[in-house]
């Protein structure tokens, strides 16, 4: 590895580390969007920024671009005030409007600014460490490391310091403003840090991806986790992991770097989307089949428990009684007689003790209201489930 | 070329007619279909499909390794559906809320595709230029086989409006009720989100994926604000929508290096600015309007009702007083009274003021409709 690689991935982690942070606050208040608004909409102030001091990373030009990104909050939430628009309609609308702004500007000035289009929309990472920061004429490394360096000391310290009032605002604003908390310094705090940070990444992977950079990762730490610290750690894990593989990936296929970081998270985020232990897809979907069987296995021992008569319990009646097809039926008795709720002979079903009192209580409850509680019964009398 | 050599090459050339026309079908038919994606509160639905649609585009052009619209058209139309179902599926199954899922599903398939598009550049191809034209939509490459392929899809998607028309428009303002009438709210859901979709993939050529759910969005947006008839914002949107396909395209034609989507996009805003401003009923500057109106006419009854109370106290309802005495109670203002004795409802003289029987049968029944209200 050259110097000039490693400094990319390490400028590529501490992007993906630093725009991970507020994701986590943004998927869990569901303002995700807001990140793609303000990462479309910073676009003017950048331009306008750039053409006033020729330095895409000057703190001026930073400055001005998360200006932007707040004035887009507010216009969006000025738009949605009036009423004149559902709330999501708004947002839609001010952000192509504030980013065509910026490209056309970018299109008008195109002999002047080394600004380019497809910068704008993936960013420069490979460039970032050719842009040195030099304090009499002593090499410091990137620019763009040092920027991004301090947005990340600066959100780690807000985070320590604000952590009690993010965590209860986040998951319970009726409490935090009982508390005494300002939901709006905290609201427009998390979109300044979020501004900010967008627009420090904005040079690295352009307006588009830094929204999965900054939600991907807290998505799908999501699905794996209830807890608030282990999602903020496990958001940075997967984004800095995500960013060193995605270096390589780019290396390999030589493609654009942003592009590739992207693709890596988008398949780790598929993988916890569908194999994520209580809340992936796939374990979703078994339990709603285990369920199903199980409310049908209810269904039919009540059934049994409330006909005496032969003939209603004989095998072959169910299938017709029910209205069961006889695949389902037939695996709903061997579930039945697994859990010995039930024995069977000469093709007439008969409840056991164990059945007789495991529907008795289920009625029970369900008369009471107190359907939830027959879950906990399952997990007691059940040998196998569904 | 400024615009007006431009009006005049449009009356001549063919290729910039072939171009005006396509911009213009594109935008009619993005507003029509646009208005219920606005009405479903799908806005952003639009925003994530086109973005999703560039991987397709991508995949398409390295599978059949050829330019050509209709195959790419494909592509972006299949990985728009991917899209499109996987944020249902997402919502549907697991705790992700609809921004998020809409979010991941709009910047991971745009980065797939980025990543593809700049793999293809890196190509020994001279074939692959001019990909980058799906990003911000370059109206100038339209054909007329495109134009054709625009043309019939927006005839078809118009002809099965018409034809659902009622059932759509159940299903917009009341899902429940459309539901317990027996139609197959599933299938309407699909037909329409298809819709939406297809017309977002026609105008990625135009458009770009970055921008295109703002055609689609701010047209419906902008004809909202004119009225509350389904059909008639319907009809708004897609005038809306082909005026700025061809204002942008124009503008767009007549400054070089220019892409024609943001044009589009910035015409379609101020379409949307205006609306939002100057509409009668709900825009922004008669409502101000209204509401100062209105404060006036509060201040006028407060006063009145005061003097229907010190007139009253006397037999006489046009008994003369001291305008001083208003002020002992709430005050007046000089402006309410000059209004009061213009409407006919008191008379001045000098420093007195009596009631008419006009003001004072008006206060009285203000009075009474105060006093039921507050009942």
């Amino acid at each position: 590895m050259t110097s000039s690689q490693i400094e990319i991935q390490l400028i590529a982690s501490i992007v993906a580390a630093a725009c991970a942070l507020p994701g986590v606050f943004l998927v869990l208040r569901k303002m995700s969007l807001i990140s793609d608004a303000i990462s479309h909409s910073i676009l003017p102030g950048i331009v306008i920024g750039f053409f006033i001091t020729h330095d895409l990373n000057s703190p001026i030009n930073i400055l001005l671009a998360a200006a932007t990104g707040i004035v887009t909050v507010v216009l969006v939430e000025f738009i949605q005030k009036t009423g004149l628009v559902k709330e999501d309609t708004a947002i839609g609308l001010v952000f192509p409007a504030m980013f065509s702004i910026g490209v056309i500007l970018i299109a008008l000035n195109a002999n002047d600014v080394h600004l380019d289009i497809d910068a704008v929309l993936v960013g420069e990472l490979a460039f970032t460490p050719f842009d040195r920061m030099i304090v009499s004429n002593i090499d410091l490394g990137p620019k763009a490391l040092w920027v991004m360096g301090s947005i990340l000391v600066v959100t780690i310290t807000l985070l320590i310091v604000f952590f009690k009032e993010l965590k209860i605002s986040t998951f319970d604003e009726g409490l935090a403003t009982a508390l005494g908390f300002s939901p709006v310094i905290l609201h427009y705090g998390l979109m300044s840090v979020a501004s900010v940070t967008t627009v420090g990444a904005f040079d690295a992977v352009g307006a588009i991806l830094v929204v999965a950079l900054m939600i991907a990762p807290a998505a799908t730490v999501y699905l794996l986790t209830d807890n608030l610290k282990k999602m903020l750690v496990g958001s940075v894990a997967v984004a800095v992991f995500s960013a060193i593989s995605g270096y390589w990936l780019a290396h390999i296929l030589d493609a654009s770097i942003a592009g590739a970081i992207t693709t890596v998270l988008g398949f780790i985020f598929l993988m916890a989307y569908l194999f994520a232990p209580t809340r992936g897809v796939l374990s979703v979907l078994y339990r709603k089949k285990q369920q199903r069987k199980e409310v049908m296995l209810l269904t039919f021992l009540l059934h049994i428990q409330n006909h005496e008569e032969e003939e209603e319990r004989h095998v072959n009646h169910l299938n017709g009684h029910i209205n069961w097809h006889e695949v389902r039926a037939q695996s709903v008795l061997e579930l039945a007689s697994k859990n010995n709720l039930i024995s069977i002979s000469k093709g007439v079903i008969t409840l056991t003790k164990k059945g007789f009192d495991f529907s008795q209580q289920a009625i029970q409850y369900i008369t009471d209201n107190e359907r939830s509680e027959i879950e906990n019964m399952k997990e007691e009398l059940f040998l196998f489930r569904g | 070329m400024d615009i007006i050599a431009y009006i005049k090459l449009l009356f001549e050339d063919y290729t910039l007619q072939v171009i005006t026309l396509g911009t213009a079908i594109l935008g009619a038919s993005c507003g029509m279909l646009g208005s219920f994606a606005v009405l479903r509160k799908q806005s952003l639905l639009g925003d994530a499909i086109s973005h999703a649609a560039l991987p397709g585009i991508a995949l398409a052009f390295i599978l059949l390794g050829t330019k050509n619209s209709i195959a790419i058209l494909i592509g972006a139309l299949v990985s728009g559906l991917i899209g499109t179902f996987w944020i249902r599926g997402m919502i549907k199954n697991t705790r992700l809320k609809p921004d998020t899922a809409l979010g991941l599903v709009l910047s991971i398939f745009f980065g797939v595709g980025m990543l593809l598009l700049t793999y293809i550049q890196k190509q020994p191809n001279a074939n692959q230029a001019g990909l980058d034209k799906y990003l911000f939509g370059q109206a100038a490459t339209l054909l007329i086989s495109d134009v054709w392929l625009l043309g019939s899809v927006t005839l078809v998607s118009f002809t099965v409006l018409l034809f659902f028309w009622k059932e759509l428009k159940l299903l917009l303002f009341d899902e429940d009720y459309t539901k317990t009438l027996g139609f197959n709210v599933r299938f309407l859901d699909i037909l329409i989100t298809s819709f939406i979709v297809l017309a977002i993939v026609l105008g990625l050529q135009t458009v770009g994926v970055v921008l295109m759910s703002a055609m689609l969005l701010a047209p419906a947006a902008a004809a909202r604000q004119w009225t509350n008839k389904l059909w008639v914002m319907v009809l708004l949107a897609a005038i809306f929508g082909a005026f700025s396909g061809v204002i942008g395209t124009a503008i767009s034609g007549s400054v070089r290096g220019l892409s024609t989507g943001p044009v589009i996009v910035l015409v379609a805003s101020c379409f949307v600015i205006v609306s939002f401003i100057f509409s009668p009923e709900r825009g922004i500057l008669f409502k101000q309007i209204r509401k100062i109106k209105n404060r006036k006419e509060l201040k006028l009854f407060k006063t009145l009702s005061l003097m229907y109370e010190i007139a009253q106290t006397h037999e006489d309802i046009s008994h003369p007083h001291q305008i001083a005495i208003l002020n002992d109670f709430q005050g007046y203002s000089v402006k309410a009274l000059k209004e009061l004795e213009e409407q006919k409802l008191i008379r001045l003289n000098g420093k007195l003021w009596n009631m008419t029987k006009d003001g004072y049968h008006k206060a009285a029944q203000l009075f009474n409709q105060n006093t039921i209200t507050n009942d």
